[in-house]
C-alpha cells in the first residue's frame, strides 16, 4: 500500500532511563533499577517480558537482553537483576562495574518471547539460578489475578539464592527452594505426576537443567506444548573472523567479544533485530558463499537449515574459517 | 478393512493418523464402530498398554462384532454405550479427575473423534497431543452457518439442514471447537435452484 | 476537526453516502495498475494529515451509525461477538489501547480520566459517561471487549499468542467479508486462512505470520485488504448469507454505479502490553463506483485491475458473474492514460478524464 512510507527501524522502540537504583544481591547478582528520562508512565507488560539494555562501553555499544523482574503492572520502576558472569564477553561486567546511580540509559519498550499460557489450570515454575527473574514478574501478575502457580527453586548455595527470602517471606506455600551445596534436588518426577490436566510447566535456568526438565516431562506423557523454556544466550565470544557484506560492499572483522550482529551495526550498516538472543528470527541473514564452519547458536532455524549452510542468525552465531559472505 | 484416504484439502480439514502408543501414566480411548480395528491394532504394539487403559465404546450398528474383541484385551476399564451422546458425561467426569500425562486416542468417524476431541481440549489437553484414526465411515458432521443446527452423519452434497431445512453445500472449512465442518446455503444466489445432491467423495 | 456524522443506513433503504470529504481520504487499496497477494505491511505510525492513516483509530463521519448498525446486529445474534475465558486481560488492554489512542487523538469527541483504576470515559458522539473500575468486569455492562468495541468502528481480532502461533480466541465481528467468528473462533492464523487461494502456495501466510509474531508494543503495523459488496452493506456475514447473497443479482448496467460498493479493509495490528496478545482491528470502508470514479486516476486504474485479476481472486471475492457488467461499466472511465504511482488521488497532477 504504503499511504506514507516509513524506513522500519531495527530492533523494539527505545526508552531513555536514569538508572535510580543499584542494589547488590549477593556476590553475583546485582538489581538495577530504572526511571523514565521524561516523567512519562513506563509502559505495563506481560509476565516473562524482557528488555534490551544499550551499554555505552568506551565508544562500543553492546545490547544485552534481561528479563523484566519488576511488577509489571508498577509502571513507575522497572527493574532487572544482572549476574555477572567473568568469562562472558563483558556486558554483565559492565553493567556491575561501570553503572551507576544517575546514568542515563536506554532500554527497549518490553518483548515477550516467554508467556504464560493464560488457559492454564496452573503453572509450575522450575529456575536454576539467576532463571528466577522472568518468574518474579509472572508471579506478579499472577497474584493479580488470583491465579494458581507453585514455584521450584534450585541455587548454589544459601548466601547466592537471590530472591528467597522475599519470596518464601510473601508465598511460604507456594516457593520451593533447593540448595546445591545441600545436595538437594529437585523432586521432578514426583513434581510432575499428578498434576491437574491442563496444567503448564515453565522452566528458566542452565541449559543442562532445561533438557532435563523437558526429557523428564516428555516420558511422564505431558505435551510438549504445555512446557516452557527460555535461555537467554548471551553471545559467546570466540574467534575473531572476516565477513562480507555483499549489498553493503563491505568487508568486516568480527572481534573476539563482539557479536557478528554487533560487528556489522559497528560498521554502520543496518540490520534487524529483535531479542538478540537467537529467539526471534528477526536477524535472519542469508549467506552467499563460505568455506568454513559455521557456530549455530539459535533457537529460530531448523536442523535441516544449521546443516545445508544457508542462512545465519548473526546476533548469537559466528564462523570459523576461511570465508563468509552474507546477503547484508 | 482398508482405511479411506481423504483427498488432500485446505489446511483447516482435519488430518487423521495412525495412533501408536505413547508414553503416559494413563490412557484413555474412545472409539465407534471400525474405529475398534484401530485400538485392536493398537493394542498389538505396547503388550502392556491395556494395563493402564480406558476404553470408551460406541458400537453405532455394528452389534457384537467388535465388543467381545475389545473386552478380550482386558482393559483396566471398558465401556460400551448405546451413543456418543450417552457416553458424555461419563467422559466428562473421567477427564475431571485425570492427571497430567493421560494420552488419548480416539478412532472411528470424524463425527466422534470431533466432539471427543473437543472435550479433551475443554479439559486442557491441547489438540495437538489427541491422537486420532479414522476409520468406517466418510460421513460428516455439519454446522448450518444460518441457523447453527447441526446435522449428523452427511453423506451427500448438498444437503438439507435437519433444523431450518435450507438446503446447503459442504465446506471443507472445519471448526475444532464445533466439530463440524461449514455447511452454507446453496441456492443463496439463485433462490430454489438446488443441484442433485452427490454422494461425498464420488 | 469536527465530525459532522452522517443519518444513514447500511440495510433496508440504504441511505449510506460519502461525503466529498470521505471520498477524497478513501483508502483506495490500489497503489498500481494490478493487484496479486502480496505481504504488503508496513508500519502504523500515523501518515498524511487528515487520511485514515493519521490516527491509531480513524473516526470518520459514519462513527454514529455504524455503531447504530452494529446494535442490530448484535441484537439479533449475539455470537458475532465471543471472547474465550483467558481472553479477559487481553480484553482490558484494548480497552485501555482504544481508551487512550480515541481521547488522544480526538479530544473534542472523547476524554479519559484515570485516578489509578478508577476510570472515567466519556463518548459525546455516542452521549456515553460512564466510570468504571479498570480490570474489574462486574463495573462495566459488558465484558472489556465488547463494551469498547461497541464505541469502536470496524471489527476486531484478538489474537492470543502460543508456541510460535497466533490463535483466534477472541473477537467482535460484524462488518466482515463474509466469514463467521463463531465458526473461526479457536483456530490459529493458517487454519482461519485455509479458504483464501493461492496465497499459501505464494508462502504469504508464513512469512506474514513471522512478521506478525514479531509485533511489538509501541510500534503497530497496518495493511489493506479489499472486495466487492453490492448495496452498501456492512453485515455481509455467512450468518446472513441466505438472505443477502440475492442482492448480487440485482445489478443492471442503469444502477451498478450507485450499487457496486468497493470494500476495504484497513487492517492495523497492535500488541497488546499485559496480555501479549495481539489485536487486529478491521476497518471497512465502503464507496459506490459511481463516486470512486469521480477521481480519475482511481477510475483508471480500478478498470485495469478488475480486468485483470486473476479468476481464482474474483471467484473468492465473489463477483465472478458480476465482472463482466462491472467493466462495461469501468471501461467509460478508462481513456488508457497512464496513472502516477501511489494510492493518492493526486488530483492536481493528473488529468481528468479526456474524451
Ligand atoms: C492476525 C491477523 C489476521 C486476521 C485475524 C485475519 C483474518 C482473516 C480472515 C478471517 C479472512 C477470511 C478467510 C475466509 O475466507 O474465511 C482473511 C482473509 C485474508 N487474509 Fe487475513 N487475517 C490476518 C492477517 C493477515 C495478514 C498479515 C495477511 C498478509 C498478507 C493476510 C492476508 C489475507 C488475505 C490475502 C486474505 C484473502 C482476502 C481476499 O482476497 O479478500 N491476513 N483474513
Ligand atoms: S535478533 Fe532475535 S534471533 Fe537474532
Amino acid at each position: 500500500m504504503s499511504a506514507a512510507p516509513q524506513k522500519a527501524k531495527p530492533g523494539a522502540e527505545q526508552i531513555p532511563v536514569t538508572v535510580s537504583a543499584v542494589v547488590p544481591l549477593n556476590d553475583l547478582v546485582t538489581r538495577f533499577e530504572f526511571k523514565r528520562r521524561d516523567g512519562k508512565p513506563f509502559p505495563t507488560f506481560s509476565g516473562g517480558a524482557h528488555t534490551v539494555v544499550t551499554m555505552n562501553d568506551d565508544g562500543r555499544t553492546r545490547l544485552n537482553p534481561y528479563s523484566l523482574m519488576s511488577d509489571p503492572s508498577d509502571t513507575s520502576t522497572y527493574a532487572i537483576s544482572v549476574r555477572r558472569d567473568d568469562n562472558g564477553r563483558g556486558g554483565s561486567l559492565f553493567m556491575h562495574t561501570r553503572v551507576n546511580v544517575g546514568d542515563e540509559m536506554t532500554i527497549t519498550y518490553p518483548v515477550n518471547l516467554f508467556s504464560l499460557d493464560l488457559r492454564a489450570r496452573k503453572h509450575l515454575f522450575f529456575a536454576g539460578g539467576i532463571g528466577i527473574t522472568p518468574f518474579l514478574s509472572m508471579i506478579a501478575q499472577l497474584e493479580l489475578m488470583n491465579g494458581n502457580w507453585e514455584l521450584h527453586y534450585s541455587v548454589r548455595t544459601e548466601a547466592l539464592g537471590s530472591y528467597v527470602d522475599e519470596l518464601r517471606y510473601k508465598f511460604p506455600n507456594k516457593v520451593h527452594v533447593y540448595y546445591d551445596d545441600k545436595s538437594e534436588a529437585i523432586p521432578l518426577e514426583d513434581l510432575l505426576d499428578g498434576q491437574p490436566l491442563g496444567t503448564n510447566a515453565y522452566v528458566c535456568g542452565p541449559k543442562g537443567m532445561i533438557d532435563w526438565i523437558h526429557a523428564t516431562a516428555e516420558s511422564a506423557g505431558w505435551p510438549d506444548a504445555q512446557v516452557h523454556s527460555e535461555e537467554f544466550l548471551a553471545p559467546a565470544p570466540g574467534k575473531p573472523f572476516e565477513v562480507r557484506l555483499c549489498k553493503s560492499d563491505l568487508t568486516i572483522q568480527v572481534g573476539e567479544n563482539e557479536s557478528l550482529l554487533e560487528a556489522i551495526e559497528r560498521s554502520g550498516v543496518e540490520a534487524p533485530f529483535l531479542c538478540r538472543g537467537g529467539a526471534c528470527g528477526q536477524c535472519e541473514t542469508n549467506v552467499v558463499s563460505y568455506d568454513g564452519e559455521f557456530v549455530h547458536r539459535d533457537h529460530w532455524l531448523d536442523d535441516e537449515q544449521h546443516a545445508d549452510g544457508s542462512k545465519i542468525m548473526p546476533c548469537v552465531s559466528r564462523f570459523v574459517g576461511k570465508s563468509l559472505e552474507l546477503d547484508r | 478393512m482398508s482405511k479411506f484416504q481423504f483427498p488432500e484439502s485446505i489446511i483447516s480439514r482435519p488430518v487423521y493418523g495412525t495412533l501408536t502408543s505413547r508414553p503416559g501414566k494413563a490412557h484413555l480411548m474412545i472409539a465407534d464402530a471400525e474405529g475398534a480395528e484401530a485400538i485392536l491394532d493398537l493394542a498389538v504394539q505396547d503388550a502392556v498398554l491395556m494395563a493402564k487403559s480406558h476404553i470408551i465404546y460406541i458400537p453405532k450398528g455394528t452389534g457384537e462384532t467388535y465388543t467381545t474383541k475389545l473386552r478380550a484385551l482386558k482393559p483396566a476399564q471398558f465401556y460400551e454405550g448405546p451413543s456418543y451422546e450417552a457416553s458424555v458425561q461419563r467422559l466428562r467426569h473421567v477427564l475431571a479427575n485425570a492427571h497430567q500425562g493421560l494420552q488419548v486416542y480416539l478412532a472411528g468417524t470424524e463425527g466422534l473423534m470431533g466432539q471427543a476431541q473437543n472435550e479433551a481440549m475443554q479439559a486442557g489437553i491441547p489438540h495437538t497431543s489427541i491422537q486420532t484414526e479414522h476409520r468406517g465411515s466418510v460421513a460428516r458432521r455439519m454446522q448450518c452457518v444460518h441457523c447453527k443446527g447441526i446435522t449428523e452423519d452427511v453423506m451427500h452434497d448438498p444437503f438439507q439442514c435437519a433444523h431450518c431445512g435450507l438446503h446447503l453445500f459442504v465446506r471443507d472449512h472445519y471448526s475444532r471447537r464445533l466439530a463440524a465442518y461449514q455447511g452454507v446455503r446453496v441456492d443463496a444466489e439463485d433462490h430454489g435452484n438446488i443441484p442433485e445432491p452427490q454422494e461425498l467423495y464420488s | 476537526m469536527t465530525i459532522q456524522f452522517n443519518e444513514e443506513t447500511f440495510r433496508d433503504d440504504y441511505s449510506f453516502y460519502n461525503s466529498d470529504w470521505a471520498i477524497k481520504r478513501f483508502p483506495f487499496p490500489f497503489h498500481e495498475d494490478s493487484y496479486m497477494y502480496s505481504v504488503n505491511m508496513e508500519q502504523h505510525r500515523g501518515g498524511p494529515k487528515g487520511s485514515v492513516y493519521e490516527m491509531r483509530f480513524d473516526v470518520d463521519e459514519h462513527y454514529v451509525s455504524e455503531m447504530k448498525d452494529r446494535e442490530l446486529v448484535l441484537a439479533d445474534d449475539p455470537l458475532r461477538c465471543q471472547s474465550l475465558p483467558h481472553m479477559t486481560l487481553a480484553g482490558w488492554d484494548l480497552l485501555e489501547l482504544i481508551m487512550v489512542s480515541k481521547s488522544e487523538d480526538y479530544p473534542d469527541l472523547f476524554e479519559l480520566h484515570r485516578d489509578g483504576n478508577h476510570w472515567r470515559w466519556i463518548n459525546k458522539p455516542l452521549g456515553i459517561d460512564d466510570t468504571f473500575t479498570f480490570l474489574d468486569e462486574t463495573t462495566l455492562p459488558y465484558g472489556p471487549m465488547e463494551y469498547i468495541t461497541r464505541q469502536a468502528q470496524g471489527d476486531f481480532c484478538v489474537l492470543d499468542q502460543r508456541d510460535e502461533m497466533l490463535w483466534m480466541d477472541a473477537g467482535m465481528v460484524t462488518t466482515q467479508a463474509d466469514w463467521s467468528l463463531d465458526f473461526d473462533i479457536g483456530m490459529n492464523f493458517f487454519e482461519w486462512h485455509a479458504p483464501v487461494p493461492l496465497a499459501h502456495e505464494m508462502g504469504i501466510f508464513k512469512r506474514a505470520l513471522k512478521f506478525l509474531l514479531n509485533v511489538q508494543q509501541g510500534a503497530p503495523a497496518r495493511r489493506l485488504n479489499w472486495t466487492m459488496t453490492v448495496n452498501p452493506l456492512l453485515d455481509t456475514s455467512p450468518e446472513n448469507y441466505h438472505k443477502w447473497g440475492i442482492q448480487k443479482t440485482t445489478l443492471t448496467p442503469e444502477n451498478l454505479g450507485a450499487k457496486q460498493h468497493l470494500r476495504v479493509e484497513l487492517q492495523t495490528f497492535f500488541r497488546l502490553p499485559r496480555s501479549n496478545a495481539l489485536v487486529f482491528p478491521i476497518r471497512c470502508y465502503l464507496i459506490s463506483f459511481q463516486d470512486l470514479v469521480t477521481i480519475p486516476k482511481w477510475g483508471r486504474r480500478l478498470h485495469r485491475v478488475v480486468r485483470d485479476l486473476p479468476v481464482e481472486l474474483a471467484t473468492y471475492k465473489g463477483f465472478i458473474d458480476n465482472r463482466p457488467m462491472m467493466l462495461d461499466y469501468l471501461s467509460k472511465f478508462d481513456d488508457g492514460l497512464p496513472t502516477s504511482p501511489g494510492v493518492f488521488p493526486d488530483l492536481d497532477t493528473e488529468p481528468p478524464l479526456s474524451g
